[in-house]
């Protein structure tokens, strides 16, 4: 049997299967979010130290996974279309990027309102807060430079270097700042929850963590759809333009 | 059921709000990107629907 | 291939010299922006000096980045980047050369004036050789990293405040590593370890930079 591995890598015939699958996806994100909230609030007991204010890292810890993570796929998509040439692989990680930034705004948000009762401060340098400050930057950085290239082509290949170039930046800028705030003791602060973690908080984030997995599954797959359509319509409006009888 | 009345529950010892305030803006920021993913799904299907009745009208125009 | 890299090098300082006011505008606004922040925390002695490794730093920064569209833009506009790209020479070797050149004229000229800043925030004198040293290492490593967003960026509007977007989010281990050697060096710490790791994303920048700003080029031009 022969497989053919890049029968779906046509934005044609990738559009009518991700039309299929975001149900799927939407549905069991839906179904999980409800499941982890109930966990989070109804069934994880309450915390030693942190009272009911640890609630939060139900969204935090899962969110800050997700930014990470979906910037990690979103490099992988631009790696390929670099490499492959393939418009949907570039068309991916541009569809990533919004939901991978999106997370990351969560990831520091929530940071903040637990840092605010627990440390007293809604911002400290510590490393972890520090690095996701600037993985923002990095998928603004993203967003921006594909906006602001005209040519479509162009803007898709530029973009993918920079994620590259800042996936590759990622190790470094952590452990950097990792240095960094080690030595400046007077901000260092112990973001460790007691080590042994009831087993239900566990389970909790989780499944948080997937039903947001699912959830950016869903929103990319909805979204490079759009890209597929407009990016249709524009060369069709192209080609209609050069196509004007005499 | 740790929640003793619907008062505890969205007191959250005391935390609520900085509970409250993480979990709404998350809920508020997630549906803001799947209303804006809607828009965007119209604002492409209203182009394209301009854009076949333009043509149609271009060759109507054009063929003898 | 080292008399071309020679030629390009002399080719833009040549170029820079015919236009010092540009190369004079990096340096004064490296001198200016340390000079505004005295100006706006405080005369202190003592938070100036503490403050003094970062805002050097920060300022030199700034100053580098400034100075990045100097580096492609021109040549760009006048067709002589498409042609140095046709040359036989591999596209990297012409960027090693652009970015010598770019760091010569932006990048030395702060090296050798940081000292002098430095004496305005009372820096201890024994930590101004760890000054020199660090932003030795670290000027020419922030010239190879903002090469790529320089190239990223050729011909684009408003490249210049995007080029920043992208580039200071990379600039950060610079920082952190520059700005602590010399704080070390100033509270009476070793500084070796940091001198270290800038020496080694030196070295790291100075092997993969350029092959990523001659990917990047050929991007923005093809």
């Amino acid at each position: 049997m022969k497989l053919n591995w890049f029968k779906y890598a046509s934005p044609a015939t990738f559009y009518p299967l991700a039309g299929k699958l975001i149900p799927w996806f939407a549905l069991s994100a839906a179904g999980l979010t409800l499941a982890g909230l109930y966990l989070s609030f109804f069934v994880a007991p309450t915390d030693f130290q942190q009272g009911e204010s640890y609630r939060i890292i139900f969204i935090h810890v899962p969110a800050a996974w997700m930014s990470m993570f979906i910037y990690i796929v979103m490099a992988g998509w631009a790696a390929a279309g670099l490499i492959f040439n393939t418009r949907l692989s570039s068309m991916m990680a541009n569809a990533l990027a919004p939901t991978g930034a999106l997370f990351t705004f969560i990831a520091l948000w929530t940071g903040a309102l637990w840092g605010k009762p627990t440390w007293g401060a809604w911002w400290v340098w510590d490393a972890r807060l520090t690095s996701e400050l600037i993985l923002l930057f990095l998928y603004l950085g993203f967003l921006a430079l594909h906006a602001a290239i005209d040519d479509t082509r162009r803007a898709d290949r530029a973009s993918a270097l920079l994620a590259l170039v800042g996936v590759a930046n990622v190790p470094i800028i952590y452990f950097s700042v990792k240095w960094w705030n080690t030595l400046h003791q007077g901000a260092s602060v112990s973001m460790t929850m007691a080590p042994k973690m009831a087993a239900t908080m566990l389970l909790g984030m989780l499944v948080m963590a997937l039903a947001c997995w699912m959830y950016s599954i869903a929103a990319a797959l909805v979204r490079v759809r759009c890209i597929i359509l407009e990016r249709e319509q524009q060369a069709e409006w192209l080609a209609k333009l050069t196509q004007e009888p005499a | 059921m740790i929640w003793k009345s619907l008062d505890d529950f969205i007191a959250m010892g005391g935390y609520g709000f900085y509970v409250w305030g993480s979990y709404l803006v998350t809920a508020t920021l997630i549906t803001t990107e799947i209303l804006m993913l809607r828009m965007r799904r119209r604002a492409v299907e209203k182009a394209r629907r301009m854009q076949a009745l333009l043509s149609e009208q271009v060759t109507h125009e054009t063929t003898p | 291939m080292i008399r071309t890299l020679g030629h390009i090098v002399a080719r833009d300082v040549l170029l820079a010299m015919r236009r010092r006011a540009d190369v004079a505008t990096t340096l004064f606004f490296f001198v200016i922006v340390a000079s505004l922040f005295p100006l706006g925390v405080g005369p202190e002695p003592k938070l100036l000096r503490a403050m003094a490794p970062g805002i050097l730093w920060v300022a030199a920064l700034l100053a580098s980045m400034l100075s990045l569209g100097r580096l492609f833009d021109a040549d760009y506009a006048d067709g002589s980047l498409e042609q140095l790209m046709l040359a036989p020479e591999p596209l990297a070797l012409v960027v090693i050369g652009k970015v010598v050149a770019h760091w010569l004229i932006s990048g030395l000229p702060l090296v050798l004036i940081a000292p002098v800043i430095a004496l305005q925030f009372d820096l201890p004198a024994g930590s101004l050789g760890t000054l020199l040293l660090a932003l030795l290492l670290g000027t020419p490593l922030l010239s190879l990293i903002g090469a790529i967003g320089a190239a990223l960026t050729v011909g684009v509007r408003g490249g210049g405040v995007l080029v920043s977007l992208l580039v200071l989010p990379l600039y950060v281990p610079v920082l952190i590593f520059g700005a602590g050697a010399v704080d070390a060096s100033a509270t009476g710490m070793d500084a070796s370890g940091h001198l270290s790791i800038l020496g080694a994303l030196l070295l790291l920048g100075m092997v993969l930079a350029p092959w990523a700003t001659a990917a990047a080029l050929r991007i923005s031009l093809e």
